[in-house]
């Protein structure tokens, strides 16, 4: 089953987008890029723990590394799509903006919101982890040996 | 849209109603035989809003739930899934066990509990057609003298009770009504 496409894979991107965005940034571009839809909650926003597990270098054993804060919320627009949220911190604001566009996405008006919201986010996480990645590397030391004690 | 269905129907206001189901689950339990309204959740059809309601307060990612006879359907476990997180297993393991009486039938399946730890036991949530304060009389903590309750039989009761202080307990839930019969509770 791995090999084949996952027909989750776009909303599992938009989604990871939404859930690292800066705080208030994807609610600010929503509401830059259109007037928000009326919504029903099916679970309204609530904060929990949930564990972060990890592997050290990407291939020992997974463990876990500890618990992270997490909003979560879900709701659904006028006509069935249904969005869900689960946010790193307690924002519950960001939340409902983060599910607002997960269920936008599955209607007619995700190409508006692919531009002017997932676009940018993309844009503005790449320029950040650019920038962090400059700083490291300006700060990398090169050891290299003059002479090789050979004789 | 199917989906939705099942996303729908949780607590409105998580934190209040709650803590009304909750109250009247306790009080439920803690006077057997007493029937209380509890209200809120809007399950899938085949359930009744009292046994919603119950599901919703009482279950959570650690309470294994199993579903018997007709509960047991694709709706109801993703609706109980969204709403609540709790795995589905088999009557050994479970700790609250749904469907009709008969359905639930038999009840040596299920986990009475240890000596050491008589807390490890099955809570039934049992659907019944029409609760009402007549038919077996109770007797026993938290009733004054005795209490009435339409139970669906009372032989089964009896060999509950005697294996106090182990046992499973009983809630029976109909329409938005409920009533709870703990294994302390004697049943003649």
């Amino acid at each position: 089953m791995k090999d084949g496409f996952d027909q989750n894979a776009p909303r599992k991107s938009w989604m990871g987008l939404l859930a690292k965005a800066p705080e208030g940034r994807a609610a600010a571009l929503l509401d830059g890029a259109m007037a928000r839809p009326s919504f029903t909650w099916l679970r309204a926003p609530e904060i929990g723990t949930t564990m972060v597990r990890a592997r050290a270098g990407g291939t020992g054993t997974s463990f876990n590394l500890g618990e992270v804060t997490v909003t979560r919320c879900a709701l659904t627009l006028e006509g069935g799509p249904v969005g869900h949220a689960y946010i790193r911190g307690r924002r519950k604001a960001d939340a409902e903006a983060a599910a607002l566009i997960d269920a936008l996405m599955q209607t007619d008006r995700a190409g508006v919101l692919q531009a002017e919201v997932l676009d940018r986010l993309h844009a503005e996480a790449a320029a950040a982890k650019a920038d962090r990645a400059g700083k490291a590397a300006a700060t990398k030391v090169d050891f290299f040996t003059m002479v090789r004690g050979e004789d | 849209m199917p989906q939705s269905q099942t996303l729908s129907g949780g607590f409105a206001d998580p934190a209040r109603q709650s803590a009304h189901a909750f109250r009247s689950v306790m009080e439920a339990m803690a006077r057997p035989g007493s029937l209380h309204d509890i209200t809120g959740a809007e399950p899938p059809a085949s359930l009744s809003v009292a046994t919603g309601a119950v599901l919703l307060t009482l279950c959570d990612t650690d309470t294994p739930v199993h579903l018997a006879g007709d509960a047991d359907c694709a709706t109801v476990r993703d609706w109980i899934a969204f709403h609540t997180g709790a795995p589905f297993c088999g009557p050994a393991d479970c700790m609250f066990a749904l469907g009709t009486w008969q359905a639930l039938a038999p009840l040596s399946a299920f986990p009475t509990g240890t000596a050491q730890y008589p807390d490890r036991s099955a809570t039934m949530i049992v659907e019944v057609p029409q609760l009402s304060a007549s038919g077996a009389t109770l007797t026993g903590p938290g009733i004054k003298d005795n209490a009435s309750l339409s139970l669906p039989e009372t032989r089964a009761f009896r060999d509950n009770h005697a294996l106090f202080p182990l046992g499973l307990d009983f809630i029976f839930t109909s329409g938005s009504r409920l009533a709870a019969l703990p294994r302390s509770t004697e049943v003649r």
